[in-house]
């Protein structure tokens, strides 16, 4: 034992407890007389960036194929066939990570902050669906999402919710993704990954109350179809908005509706809009003030929104680092509390002085006092709209399918008789040709 | 009844004007990913000179197993015989007696080198990236171990649980193609 290493070591304790410096050589690297070599560090290699591309290839391929299934072949056997091979696929192999959800954050990102690289399969899963949507509706959400996948499979007993509350619920979803883009674009947080209630399943893991929220979602799928999907996704409600524009759209009928009310209840996801009638008298009347005062509540929820969102810029903007280390540090120095924590002691390590800290935290606040009050404004916004359109009758003569809340599931075509005479005539043409 | 014809061809317009908006859109947000693109993914990893060795690497790992291991930089090490990293504050012996062990699971291996040097190995197998050997070696020693986040391991979320609880922001994404950042990188010849 060489007594040397030992006062080397007493001396270093005593300097390290005055001043704690990081990356000294305290102890010169020894020079071995047996020939010993130094090991080199291992570096196992990410995964190579073809299962990026690989991934993105599969998501294209499963959205044609979802198009083909839905809308030539008219089968929900199939659909159900598909859905269930991309929730293992992009749920279990690859553990739901990068799915368009979360991508809606890397795009903001690269919008807001130049200096981030995309990587290119956030970029394809962004886009591909949402142009898959501009076409076909939103076939991504019916059979290839992976979130949607395992709450349409656990969907045993359907209740109908009412179409205001959906409507209201729905807010929660807006919300969420005005959120998700304000968090993302400063660069504090991505908090639709934080939250995704179902990665835990896939990954076999992660945070527990996370994993609880996956399983009551899901205990409530059980009754009330993709409870996520209709009331969080925060993508759901940019391709229900794109699907109203799609150019081919799901059909309940494959000819003409016979209104026979068959397809009534068919859907669980509360898509299927029967046809109107003219408003009964009374009610008229009614309708038309109640029309009248969300008209002119429309400008006011947007401006009451923002002047919330403005005013809750200090809570917003905690959800950021940076300003989080702000607070600790100058309650700390202030003497208002008592102690250090990682984040203060980390802080100090860095040799920063606080002022910039300070100007740093204004800085991301300020930014937050704008973006807040685009959420808030955004989100008063969508509500008002949802008043104005929930007071408004639309004419319709026969059964649709709602194009913003139908996910091209497939499940409402074999409740229609036509549909069954459609298949007996194909299948007896078939035996004629043979 | 020719204007309400009018009237038909006038949505129409509308939404097709509004239609190929959208798919401009997202042409536009393809075209921007394009150009900001890097060509390859980024990963996620620890910047040794910013990590403090908390310990939230060992918990806020999504993976049962974190993949966050100590990395031992042979070149800095001093292979010393009183390892703080290895050892507990004031052993009893300077052996490798479990009670003397600082390292909970027993995931640093002491090989005796020749007199008085000693070779510090880390088994990633038993290692839970608690950092209690980092911490030891940044204070006392000359900090030769370190956090890295293992990418045989790691699931590259999207956003990393642990980066998002790091007190120091030492979590970084980096290009797939440099995925680690070594210390002592710069002291090799």
């Amino acid at each position: 034992m060489n007594p040397f290493v030992h006062i080397a070591a007493f001396l270093t304790v005593l300097l390290a407890a005055g001043a704690e410096t990081q990356g000294e050589i305290r102890f010169p690297p020894p020079e071995f007389e047996t020939g010993y070599q130094f090991p080199e560090t291992t570096t196992p290699a990410p995964q190579a960036v073809w299962r990026e591309y690989l991934d993105a290839g599969v998501l294209v391929f499963a959205l044609l194929l979802a198009s083909h299934l839905v809308f030539v072949r008219r089968s929900r056997r199939a659909a159900f066939v598909l859905m269930i091979a991309a929730l293992l696929y992009f749920g279990f192999v690859r553990d739901g990570c990068i799915c368009p959800i979360g991508a809606i954050q890397n795009v903001t990102l690269t919008v807001f902050d130049s200096s981030y690289a995309i990587p290119i399969a956030a970029a394809v899963f962004f886009v591909v669906p949402l142009v898959f949507t501009l076409f076909c509706g939103r076939v991504f959400c019916g059979a290839v999402c992976p979130l949607g996948a395992i709450q349409d499979a656990v969907l045993i007993h359907p209740v109908t919710v009412p179409r205001w509350l959906e409507s209201g619920l729905r807010l929660l979803a807006y919300a969420y993704l005005g959120a998700a883009v304000l968090f993302a674009a400063t660069g504090s947080a991505f908090i639709i990954c934080r939250y995704d209630p179902f990665v835990g399943f896939f990954r076999m893991g992660g945070n527990w109350n996370i994993l609880l929220v996956g399983v009551c979602l899901l205990l409530i799928g059980l009754f009330i179809g993709r409870p996520y999907c209709r009331f969080l996704c925060p993508y759901g409600v940019i391709l229900r908005n794109l699907s109203r524009l799609s150019k081919r759209r799901v059909t309940i009928t494959p000819s003409e509706c016979i209104q026979c009310r068959l397809c009534e209840n068919a859907c669980p996801f509360g898509a299927i809009r029967e046809p109107t009638g003219d408003w009964p008298e009374g009610e008229y009347k009614i309708a038309k003030r109640r029309l009248a005062l969300f008209l002119v509540l429309l400008p006011i929820l947007p401006a009451g929104g923002a002047w919330g969102g403005y005013a809750s810029r200090g809570q917003l903007a905690r959800v950021n680092p940076r300003v989080r280390t702000a607070e600790r540090v100058y309650l700390e120095e202030t003497g208002q509390v008592e102690g250090t924590t990682d984040v203060s002691d980390a802080f100090r390590a860095t040799g920063q002085t606080t002022q910039v800290l300070y100007a740093d935290a204004t800085e991301i606040r300020d930014r937050f006092g704008v973006g807040g009050a685009l959420l808030g404004g955004f989100v008063g916004l969508i509500a008002g709209g949802k008043l104005v359109v929930l007071s408004v009758r639309r004419r319709r003569t026969e059964y649709e399918a709602d194009p913003a809340s139908c996910l091209a599931c497939a499940r409402c075509y074999r409740a229609c008789p036509k549909e069954h005479e459609r298949i007996k005539k194909n299948k007896e043409a078939a035996a004629r040709h043979r | 009844m020719a204007d309400k014809q009018e009237n038909v061809t006038r949505r129409k317009f509308l939404r097709d004007g509004l239609w190929g908006g959208c798919l401009a859109g997202a042409g536009a947000v393809a075209g921007l990913s394009v150009a900001r693109n890097n060509r390859d993914n980024l990963v996620w990893q620890i910047d040794p000179y910013k990590c403090i060795a908390c310990g939230n690497c060992a918990t806020y790992c999504v993976l049962e197993d974190s993949a966050v291991k100590c990395v031992q930089a042979y070149a800095m090490c001093g292979y010393c015989d009183l390892c703080t990293g290895y050892l507990v504050p004031e052993p009893k012996a300077l052996d490798t007696a479990a009670e003397n062990a600082l390292c909970p699971t027993g995931a640093i291996k002491r090989t005796y080198i020749e007199d008085p040097y000693y070779e510090y190995t880390i088994d990633e197998a038993l290692c839970n990236g608690c950092a209690k050997c980092v911490k030891g070696c940044m204070v006392f020693g000359n900090g030769s171990l370190y956090l890295q986040v293992r990418h045989d391991r790691c699931k590259n979320c999207n956003e990393c649980a642990i980066a998002a609880a790091c007190p120091s922001q030492a979590f970084k994404r980096v290009p797939a193609d440099q995925p680690y950042l070594l210390k002592g990188m710069d002291r090799k010849e």
